[in-house]
């Protein structure tokens, strides 16, 4: 079959709604956009479980402590989903990761922010995964099945996620006048750069209408960031804390929330590597891949040596007397 | 006055079991998001996770009888975990050593799971319902642990030249604490060699006889660790006294 008549089957299956498995045949272009974008949530999983790893050891209760190394145990897990539906794609996970610690693959910006409160494993909970969840449904109907299906579950354990921060938040709210200020403090720092996690504004979006006809992506940037903050407004209330944006009010013809500017300098900054943790998250990456080479030479060397039955104790046996 | 006297033994016990299991849960806890390889910065988070399960079993029951011995002490899981000093913590001193490399933490993690697959086995003949519970429910994860640790011994110590003398180093910092996981219970001690016996065999590496063995934890005597890391898991309980989180 010729490349044409392949595209135009491509294209009735995906307007048709028809899932495009990885042995289907597909353009190139849209192999690596997929690739692009599967491989970057999964760098975000890993590098994500940075900064709340931060402070498991320091959490303030044992349910907390517990609760919160399930959740980054589960970042670990999506991770892992990702890179193997990233795989059916023609690319190994060495490959992914590689691309990772050399700088040439990005991953979501919020994650170079520092959490240097415990009201920050809250703010990221409601508002990093609050926002992840709002990208990542229409995910769930991507058309490509092994993305989407990842998808479904990681939706699954990150609405869970967010429920938690919240519920974070809320025990902070209703705490000691010292706790409060820790979750406003929290609020003041988070606010702005979940709200950049949605990315550019569309009209600087270069893959959205690409990514839009091929039913990859569902909605605009800036629809979604649209209905965060909408959801989010009543939530803050409820807290008791304020939206630093004092551009933040009803629009009753829009029936939306008006909200401020981005800075969109610091967006292109943290982007460019300049954030406040790009260097360290990246290092710390890279010190984990370093220090772990041995062990996984190690691992190899003894699953190559069974393969062939040489392994330590089974030559000793062979030279022992009978 | 015999009752009472048991009961304070039974406290100290299921303490000693709760402070083992937090003090092991939190030094593998930190391993987590720098793992080696993803499938196993899962597994050993895993793991950290049951412990911290126990642990908190264990306090909670724990409280309830130090609230029978005495009706004011109306304590929780967390004053026990995060208001005590290093004194008051009787926990092995194995447990609160410094993870080291990986293999050395796989090691750690081998050698206490052996020990608590063997004491928590002891314990399905108390006489106290709870604990046999909490013993019932932890040999399940227990079991697991030892396995995968075994695995890893034995991987990490027949794989390559480098990490066989990695962890032959591992044997000899970590050894001279073991003598404390088994010290006056003999059948205890044979079945807990036995195993590491087995598994050193086949990772191609000996034991560590003639080591002098360091004890003092189930005491309160501690090694300069235990201090720091308390200073950090206690950090905001400390500083902001009585507050709900």
């Amino acid at each position: 079959m010729n490349e044409d008549v392949l595209l135009t089957t491509f294209d009735e299956k995906v307007a048709a709604e028809i899932k495009i498995e990885p042995k289907d045949w597909m353009p190139a272009d849209y192999r690596k956009t997929l690739i692009r974008q599967i491989s970057q949530h999964a760098h975000s999983e890993i590098v994500g479980m940075l900064p709340e790893a931060n402070w498991i050891t320091r959490a303030p209760s044992l349910r907390r402590k517990a609760t919160l190394l399930a959740k980054v145990q589960d970042e670990a897990g999506h991770g892992l989903y990702l890179y193997c539906a990233a795989e059916t794609l023609n690319i190994t996970r060495e490959e992914m990761v590689s691309q990772l610690l050399s700088g040439t693959a990005k991953y979501s910006s919020i994650f170079n922010y520092p959490t240097l409160s415990w009201a920050d494993m809250g703010a990221i909970g409601w508002l990093v995964d609050g926002a992840a969840i709002m990208n990542q449904v229409p995910l769930c109907r991507a058309s490509f099945a092994p993305y989407a299906r990842a998808m479904v579950r990681i939706c699954k354990e990150e609405s869970f996620h967010q429920r938690q921060g919240y519920e974070i938040l809320l025990a902070l709210c209703n705490g000691s006048k010292e706790q409060k200020a820790m979750a406003q403090d929290a609020l003041n720092r988070w606010w702005w750069p979940s709200l950049m996690m949605f990315g550019p504004n569309d009209d600087a979006s270069p893959h959205t209408a690409q990514s839009m006809k091929w039913k990859i992506k569902r909605f605009t940037n800036d629809e979604l960031r649209q209905k965060f903050v909408d959801v989010c407004v009543p939530q803050a209330a409820l807290l008791g804390i304020n939206i630093p944006d004092p551009d933040l009010k009803w629009n009753e013809a829009k029936g939306h929330y008006d909200f401020g500017e981005i800075n969109w300098d610091e967006f292109w900054n943290v982007v460019k590597g300049n954030g406040p943790c790009n260097r360290e998250r990246l290092a710390a990456r890279v010190k984990a891949h370093e220090e772990g080479a041995w062990v996984r030479e190690a691992a190899l060397a003894y699953a190559h040596k069974k393969e062939n039955n040489l392994t330590g104790s089974k030559l000793k046996r062979a030279y022992e007397p009978a | 006055m015999e009752q009472s006297n048991n009961l304070q033994e039974q406290i100290e016990m299921v303490m000693h079991l709760a402070d083992n299991s937090l003090i092991m849960g939190h030094r593998l806890s930190e391993w987590t998001g720098h793992g080696p390889a993803l499938e196993q910065d899962i597994a050993l988070t895993n793991i950290a996770l049951d412990l911290i399960g126990q642990a908190r079993l264990f306090y909670q029951h724990a409280a309830h009888l130090l609230q029978m011995q005495d009706d004011k002490n109306c304590l929780t899981e967390d004053d026990l975990a995060y208001l005590r000093d290093a004194p008051e913590f009787k926990n092995f001193l194995l447990v609160e050593l410094p993870n080291n490399d990986w293999g050395n933490t796989i090691l750690k993690t081998f050698f206490f799971s052996c020990w608590q697959y063997f004491y928590y086995k002891s314990l399905l003949n108390s006489a106290d319902e709870q604990l046999v519970a909490i013993a019932e429910k932890s040999l399940k994860e227990i079991a697991y642990h030892v396995r995968w640790s075994s695995e890893w011994v034995i991987r990490l110590g027949d794989g390559t030249p480098e990490s066989h003398d990695k962890m032959q180093h591992a044997v000899w910092r970590l050894w001279p604490y073991t003598g404390e996981l088994t010290a006056d219970k003999p059948e205890l001690l044979e079945c807990w060699r036995q195993k590491v016996i087995e598994v050193f065999t086949e990772a191609t590496f000996s034991t560590e006889e003639k080591a002098y063995m360091h004890k003092g934890g189930k005491q309160g005597i501690h090694t300069e660790h235990l201090g720091y890391l308390l200073a950090e898991m206690q950090f905001l309980q400390r500083a902001y006294p009585g507050c709900t989180w």
